[in-house]
């Protein structure tokens, strides 16, 4: 079975460890396995935007060093990380003076051997879409799905290159796949408030609430994302604003059309569960 | 024995401030072949060279020395005067004691400039006694014009040129001469209806006894030189005989298929047997064969069926034609930038987002709304429109990096015509600068926004969306420092202008240059603006670049002068100052032929009396050759050698120093 | 507000660090706003991203300093993403953060954030949020 090495990052570990477990099931049940580095550290959460700010590389770097050690590729599930990780990568590809700097602050050295790939990638370029509806058991049908981007998964858009910056459809495409009608938003690629959510949480309220009324008034059931602060930031402004759509990763949505025990995905995490609405569409 | 003259100019003081003229004028005399000196305030002006030319009766000159400014300005005027004089003008030398000498030293005590005058003009009495008499070649010039584009560039310029009683070709890839200008609605800053203005321009055209119409037709091949290019045209089927069609319309009237209309910018269908416009010129209607269901199923042909005067020909093939001409116009347009540029702005997705040829046809009377400004969602009339200027332009990220000129007067049209059809519409313009430099154009931009309510908000549009049937605008006014949110019905973007897709090919076939964006380059931007580096090939309009209507019908008249310019005599006199290839040497590597930026060197065949090619050579066209010394350096074998430049006269004039 | 322009204002020391820093050139902004237009958050901001830079072509650094632009910048990129010329205005409040905290004074203490957030919110949330707001 092919194996891809598979960087976790601390999100996924605690708190969102759903995110982790319905992708490494579902994995499976498509014919592949996504294999957790031996040894990993925190990526640091945010790519350092200065570019003479070389300490902020050197946690990404150590992630991509021990990657180096498993294969050739990394592929990742939260956006966040894998926005860390790839454009550290790109920076330490392309300028070979700040690599062997960064070298010297580590035990183990980086080479630049490594492509750094989403698990959706990886799903639509190596696996292909196709065969990931031939494992599908209980189509979606019917249900509006609205994709969540946010910032991460998509920008900058030249070092990220994962889809059109401005008119991605990676997600839903994967959404079709699963025989579920991907809902396309205006604000889907708009900032949810991010870690603003620490000190200015009216911001976050603000910008995450238009996130939500901008799926919801274009027919949305379910919004699904990849990345846990996004998660996080919209399922707590949905609290407060007396809505109820759940939000929830797309890997869960993907484990249930791929037949996978609807208990084992983690659905009571999330403050709105869509088991309800799936039942109503008698599709569980 | 030479008998050389030398003059050295003052130049007033340009020179004298710091060349000791007098000097130098002794100095030459002591040179042997020198036979007379003198220096003067003016060399250029009329006793100057009168001056000249008693010298030359006087002392039996048989060559002369200017020393004086770049050749650049008084090359002809001396050569000339030497030529009356009896001496033959390549016998006569500038050297440039001016722009390379007198200008750049500074010192008032004449030591340097002085030296250097000397070495100068001694280098150059040593290339003169190198000179060989030359003579001006003569070319004979076949008198028709080409003119590639048939927009209102093309047919100013076929008018023009026709008008001077010179026949013209004009080829168009179209169905209908016209081009982008029969689209428009009204033109600024006179408002008069675009069509009201070209149409007799294009019916003339059609009428004209020197003009031959050949549209649906492209150029695929260009061999020749000035005066005599071969242009191989391929003139596509129209699967209708031009001879018998009346255009009477029965066959579009029953043809039951329909395609999006490109005339229209898919704001309107056309059928498959169709004329892009009501007024199209010639009125003949051509089949689209790729969705023709009798050309590619055989099933169908209500059309011939219909048709009186039996011009249906499913039969008919394409025609390849060659045809002579002397000069050859382009004018082959431009394109508004494609929509899928415009992720942020929805374009292609939002319906009822549209660029700014859209709008023209939406406002225009014989467009699809019969003039009216109704959005193409739901065929209502907006009650408000959002303008996005610079959509593309200027955004050397994602689009192009140059402004597109004419975009800040249509849309101030835009919002114009929209205010006299919508009377209580609001329009809005985001804009980044207003750039309204010509004849009454800022006082029209000022109209719009003082008399017709136009709101202009200084400030880039970051993206629109759809919300509840409306199409929202979320942008920035920098001058109140705010965001601004607009709910508009409709949004016009005026996207940038881009050359024609494969102009770049075209170029190439031509021997023309382009820049990075592939627009043609003229031959000086100031000086030659309708000129190419390729003799006889001249530009004009939009294919050179982001220009109006009034600029393209004066750089269409512009290239006619020129054509009627080359076409005035038989005969075209070319500076003999061309490439010359020893037959002995060459060694037919064929490395000039590489080289030669114009294409000016053939491969040619000697052969003996049975006709066995024994030996091949390169030869160049004295027609096209423009003397830029590009083979010399290139050829191995020291073969080829530049009149009034050969190496030695080169070496000469250095050895001389 | 009136603003006396010389040569080393435009020039200043503090203006070329934060150019450094943060690896933009402010005179490929010719102003359009777009940056501003699509901020999620320049609506919260005292001097909103294209006026931030604006105050920097014109060497008035400490503007810049004083405003809260740079707190409430949550790096996005949309502003980035968008720029016809290529110019990140993350990256420059980013500079201004990073020089604010280079002098070792926070942002944000931890002993202020509510035990709620601590408790429940994603790991990333923290990390980030004391990268950007702590020295």
């Amino acid at each position: 079975m092919l194996k891809i090495p598979y960087y976790p990052g601390c999100t996924l570990s605690t708190v969102a460890k759903e995110f982790d477990t319905s992708a490494k099931d579902s994995a499976i049940k498509m014919g592949f396995e996504i294999e957790d580095l031996p040894q990993w550290n925190c990526c640091g959460a945010t790519f350092p935007l200065t570019p003479d700010n070389i300490m902020g590389l050197t946690a990404p770097a150590k992630v991509l060093a021990g990657a180096e050690k498993a294969g050739d590729t990394l592929t990742t599930l939260c956006s966040v990380c894998y926005n860390v990780l790839k454009r550290t990568n790109r920076v330490l590809k392309d300028d070979k003076e700040k690599l062997s700097t960064v070298n010297e602050f580590m035990e183990e050295e980086y080479a630049g051997g490594v492509e750094v790939t989403h698990y959706l990638e990886v799903l639509r370029d190596q696996i292909g879409f196709t065969k990931v509806t031939e494992a599908v058991s209980r189509p979606l049908k019917g249900v509006k799905t609205a994709a969540y981007y946010g910032c991460m998964l998509l920008r900058p858009f030249e070092d990220m290159g994962i889809d059109r910056a401005e008119a991605p459809t990676i997600m839903e495409d994967l959404l079709k796949a699963l025989g579920a009608t991907p809902v396309f938003f205006p604000d889907r690629v708009e900032c949810c408030g991010a870690h603003l959510a620490m000190d200015k949480p009216d911001i976050v309220s603000k910008l995450s609430g238009n996130v939500i009324d901008s799926a919801a008034r274009e027919g949305a059931e379910i919004i699904v994302t990849s990345c846990p602060l996004c998660q996080y930031n919209l399922e707590n402004t949905q609290a407060e604003s007396g809505s109820a759509l759940p939000i929830v990763y797309f890997t869960q949505i993907l484990g249930l059309a791929l037949g996978q025990d609807e208990k084992t995905l983690g659905f009571e995490k999330n403050k709105f569960s869509p088991l309800a609405l799936l039942r109503y569409k008698e599709l569980l | 024995m030479s008998r050389i003259g030398v003059f050295i100019c003052q130049c007033g003081t340009n020179i004298a401030d710091t060349v000791d003229t007098e000097k130098v004028a002794e100095e030459m005399k002591k040179i042997p072949g020198v036979v007379h000196t003198q220096d003067y305030k003016f060399m250029c002006s009329s006793p100057g060279q009168k001056m000249l030319k008693e010298a030359v009766k006087k002392h039996r000159l048989d060559g002369m020395i200017v020393s004086a400014c770049s050749p650049h300005m008084h090359e002809k005027t001396f050569r000339r005067a030497c030529e009356s004089a009896g001496i033959n003008p390549y016998m006569c030398e500038i050297a440039n004691i001016r722009e390379q000498c007198s200008w750049v030293h500074h010192d008032k005590t004449k030591e340097t400039g002085t030296v250097k005058s000397l070495d100068l003009t001694r280098m150059t009495i040593e290339r003169l006694k190198k000179n060989q008499p030359l003579k001006p070649n003569k070319i004979p010039v076949n008198k028709r014009a080409l003119i590639i584009g048939g927009g209102i560039a093309g047919i100013q310029a076929a008018l023009d040129i026709a008008d001077g009683g010179r026949e013209v070709l004009l080829v168009e890839k179209t169905p209908s001469i016209g081009g982008n200008m029969a689209k428009l609605s009204e033109t600024f800053p006179t408002m008069d209806c675009s069509q009201c203005i070209l149409t007799p321009k294009m019916v003339e055209a059609e009428l004209h006894e020197n003009i031959t119409l050949m549209t649906y037709s492209e150029v695929e091949k260009i061999e020749g030189f000035i005066g005599n290019f071969r242009v191989t045209i391929r003139k596509k089927a129209r699967y209708v005989n031009e001879e018998l069609c009346t255009g009477c319309g029965d066959c579009w009237d029953k043809c039951p298929f329909k395609q999006d209309s490109e005339f229209e910018h898919g704001l309107k269908k056309r059928k498959v047997i169709y004329t892009p416009f009501p007024q199209s010129v010639p009125n003949i209607p051509v089949i689209d064969a790729p969705n023709c269901a009798m050309l590619q199923k055989g099933k169908c042909g209500v059309c011939a069926k219909v048709c009186g005067p039996k011009a249906v020909d499913f039969e008919q093939k394409d025609i390849v034609v060659e045809e002579k001409v002397g000069a050859i116009v382009v004018a082959t347009g431009y394109d508004l930038m494609p929509n899928e540029h415009f992720g942020e702005y929805g374009y292609g997705r939002i319906k009822d987002v549209i660029n700014g040829l859209q709008f023209e046809r939406l406002a225009s009377s014989s467009g699809p709304t019969g003039g009216k400004i109704l959005r193409p969602s739901d065929g209502k009339e907006p009650q408000s429109i959002v303008f996005i200027q610079c959509a593309g332009s200027r955004d050397e990220k994602k689009g192009v990096s140059y402004c597109s000129k004419i975009c800040c007067m249509y849309t101030a049209k835009h919002t114009m015509l929209y205010r006299h059809k919508v009377h209580d519409g609001q329009s809005y313009v985001f804009y980044m600068d207003i750039r309204s430099g010509g004849k009454r154009y800022e006082e029209f931009v000022r109209g719009a926004i003082e008399k017709d309510g136009a709101m202009y908000l200084r400030g880039r549009v970051s993206r629109v969306y759809e919300k509840d049937g409306k199409v929202i605008v979320q942008g920035a006014d920098t001058l109140s420092d705010s965001q601004v949110e607009i709910e508009a019905d409709m949004v016009v973007l005026a996207t940038a202008l881009v050359s024609r897709p494969g102009a770049d090919t075209l170029a190439q076939k031509l021997g023309i240059g382009y820049d990075k964006h592939k627009f043609y380059n003229e031959y000086h931007p100031k000086l030659k603006p309708v000129e190419t580096v390729t003799a006889g090939i001249f530009l004009a309009g939009t294919c050179l670049g982001p220009m109006d209507v009034p600029e393209s019908v004066a750089q269409g008249s512009a290239a006619a002068s020129k054509v009627l310019v080359l076409t005035s005599s038989d005969e075209m006199i070319k500076d003999p100052t061309t490439a010359i290839v020893n037959d002995f040497t060459c060694n037919a590597c064929w490395d000039c032929v590489v080289a030669c930026p114009y294409s000016a060197i053939e491969k040619t065949d000697i052969k003996d009396r049975e006709g066995n090619v024994i030996r091949r050579l390169a030869h160049v066209n004295d027609g096209v050759c423009t003397g830029c010394g590009t083979c010399v350096a290139a050829c191995r074998s020291k073969a080829i050698d530049l009149k009034g430049y050969t190496d030695e006269q080169v070496y000469a004039a250095i050895n001389a120093f | 507000m009136k603003i006396k322009l010389s040569k080393s204002d435009i020039d200043g020391a503090l203006v070329t660090q934060i150019s450094k820093v943060s690896g933009e050139d402010f005179k490929q902004c010719y102003q359009c706003g777009n940056c501003s237009g699509g901020c999620p958050v320049s609506y919260a901001m005292d001097i909103p991203p294209s006026q931030i830079i604006r105050f920097l072509q014109l060497g008035r650094f400490e503007l810049v300093m004083e405003a809260n632009s740079m707190w409430v910048c949550v790096g996005c990129l949309q502003c980035y993403s968008r720029c016809p010329k290529g110019v990140s205005a993350a990256n420059i409040l980013e500079a201004a953060r990073q020089l604010s905290l280079r002098k070792g004074t926070d942002h944000e203490r931890i002993e202020d954030l509510p035990v709620s957030f601590l408790k429940t919110a994603p790991q990333q949330a923290i990390v980030c949020g004391f990268r950007k707001f702590v020295s």
